[in-house]
């Protein structure tokens, strides 16, 4: 069975690296986009108590609502292809990064920022040089699980003609092709696994020395 | 909304299948996990060993778990009910253990001291102390097996998903309307549902 999958790899390599090419993109962009729009957000909202209750409330509900469901709204709103499932994917990845951002920036300890204020620190300079930097492990745990919902939420994208790697397992379950289910799942089960493990590293990475020796 | 109208025995039945398969999937994972979870909560290794493996389970891609389990029990109910376990189990260890973990070690040596046998001490004191920690894993792993049973329909594991297919392969908007908005208040009311248990519970136990 793994033979026959290899085989049709290896008889439509353009296709198969289309679809990975295709899953990835969509990812990325996803995750990126959630990123630029989260990230900034969670910082506003961490000063603003009103607004942080909506946008938080918000947020729980939307971490809370099925990929598919989502996906599948998107497409009598905006139709099918990649633009649709770039938005729904977006969407997804909004809630985790919004609330770790938040949850980062809030649980800096108030000393700390008193201790920069009186060093002479300007705001914008506490956010860049003491807040930010502290929360960095937080928000990346934010990205990390956001990053592993919308690679298995790009599989589900397939539905909806978003493209990728879960338009080989669709094909494969509809024909009952196990070998061509294959060639889906198993690289797109490969990639998340990989992509967990990656911002897992990248998340020590990003903290602080500081922060990781009092950890350890 | 017409649609929904005129379809309601539908849209109820399918609902009906979604959280029955949510709700056998949950007690599955419930019995694999308590036992686990209590072992876990004792021995760093197995925690750790545990966590390691079902936190893979957990971030393979569910359509490619409901595929990669085809060759092995084929397409159907079952198929569904094994994944949705799978996802479950990371959750509801790590909560356990952790929750059991967190009951003070002063009270356990007071009942010690009353002595209290091991086994008396687990039921009587550790689990209902660590009960709205086990809860918040339950309301995470609820939100997760509703989410993944719509996918599932795909496999033939029936639910609202059912219709969210039948939507898309027809074109048919009214249906994937229904089957998504449905699967959405599913999770949110149960999430909410589990949210007031926990928080009921915290309150009794600090009480």
């Amino acid at each position: 069975m793994l033979l026959e999958a290899w085989h049709f790899v290896l008889e439509r390599p353009d296709r198969f690296i289309a679809a990975l090419a295709t899953h990835l993109a969509l990812s990325a962009a996803a995750l990126g986009l959630a990123a630029a729009i989260a990230i900034p957000l969670g910082i506003r909202i961490a000063s603003r108590e009103r607004a942080a209750l909506a946008v938080i409330g918000a947020a729980n509900i939307g971490r809370t609502l099925p990929s598919l469901a989502v996906l599948a709204l998107a497409m009598p709103l905006l139709g099918t292809g990649f633009a649709p499932s770039l938005f729904a994917l977006t969407l997804l990845a909004l809630p985790p990064v919004l609330l770790n951002t938040y949850a980062g920036i809030r649980h800096v300890d108030e000393d700390v920022i008193d201790a920069a204020r009186g060093m002479g620190m300007s705001a914008r300079q506490i956010l860049g040089k003491v807040q930010l930097p502290i929360a960095m492990p937080v928000i990346f745990a934010g990205l990390r699980t956001a990053a592993v919902q919308v690679i298995s939420g790009a599989v589900l994208a397939a539905y909806i003609g978003g493209g990728g790697l879960g338009d080989f397992i669709t094909a494969g379950i509809a024909m009952m092709a196990v070998p061509q289910l294959l060639v889906g799942a198993i690289p797109a089960t490969a990639l998340a696994i990989g992509t967990d493990q990656l911002f897992g590293y990248l998340q020590r990475r990003m903290t602080p020395a500081g922060l990781a020796e009092r950890a350890a | 909304m017409k649609w929904l109208l005129n379809n309601w025995d539908q849209v109820l039945l399918a609902l009906g299948q979604h959280v029955a398969i949510a709700l056998t999937s949950l007690a599955i994972a419930f019995a694999i996990s308590l036992p686990v979870g209590i072992v876990a909560a004792r021995k760093p290794i197995v925690f750790r060993t545990a966590i390691t493996a079902t936190g893979i389970l957990y971030t393979v891609p569910t359509l490619a778990f409901l595929a990669l389990l085809i060759p092995v029990v084929g397409l159907g109910r079952t198929n569904a009910i094994i994944c949705m376990v799978a996802f479950s189990l990371m959750i509801m260890i790590r909560n356990i253990a952790v929750a059991i973990r967190g009951v003070p070690q002063e009270i356990v040596d007071a009942a010690r001291g009353m002595g209290m046998s091991a086994r008396e001490i687990l039921a009587r004191i550790e689990l209902p102390l660590a009960a709205p920690v086990v809860v918040a894993g339950l309301r995470i792993a609820s939100v997760t097996v509703i989410s993944v049973a719509v996918v599932a329909a795909y496999v033939n594991g029936g639910g609202l998903g059912t219709l969210i297919f039948a939507g898309i392969s027809n074109d048919h908007a009214p249906k994937i309307w229904t089957g998504a908005l449905c699967a959405c208040a599913l999770a949110v009311a149960a999430d909410l549902a589990l949210a007031g248990a926990e928080r009921r519970l915290r309150r009794r136990t600090l009480a």
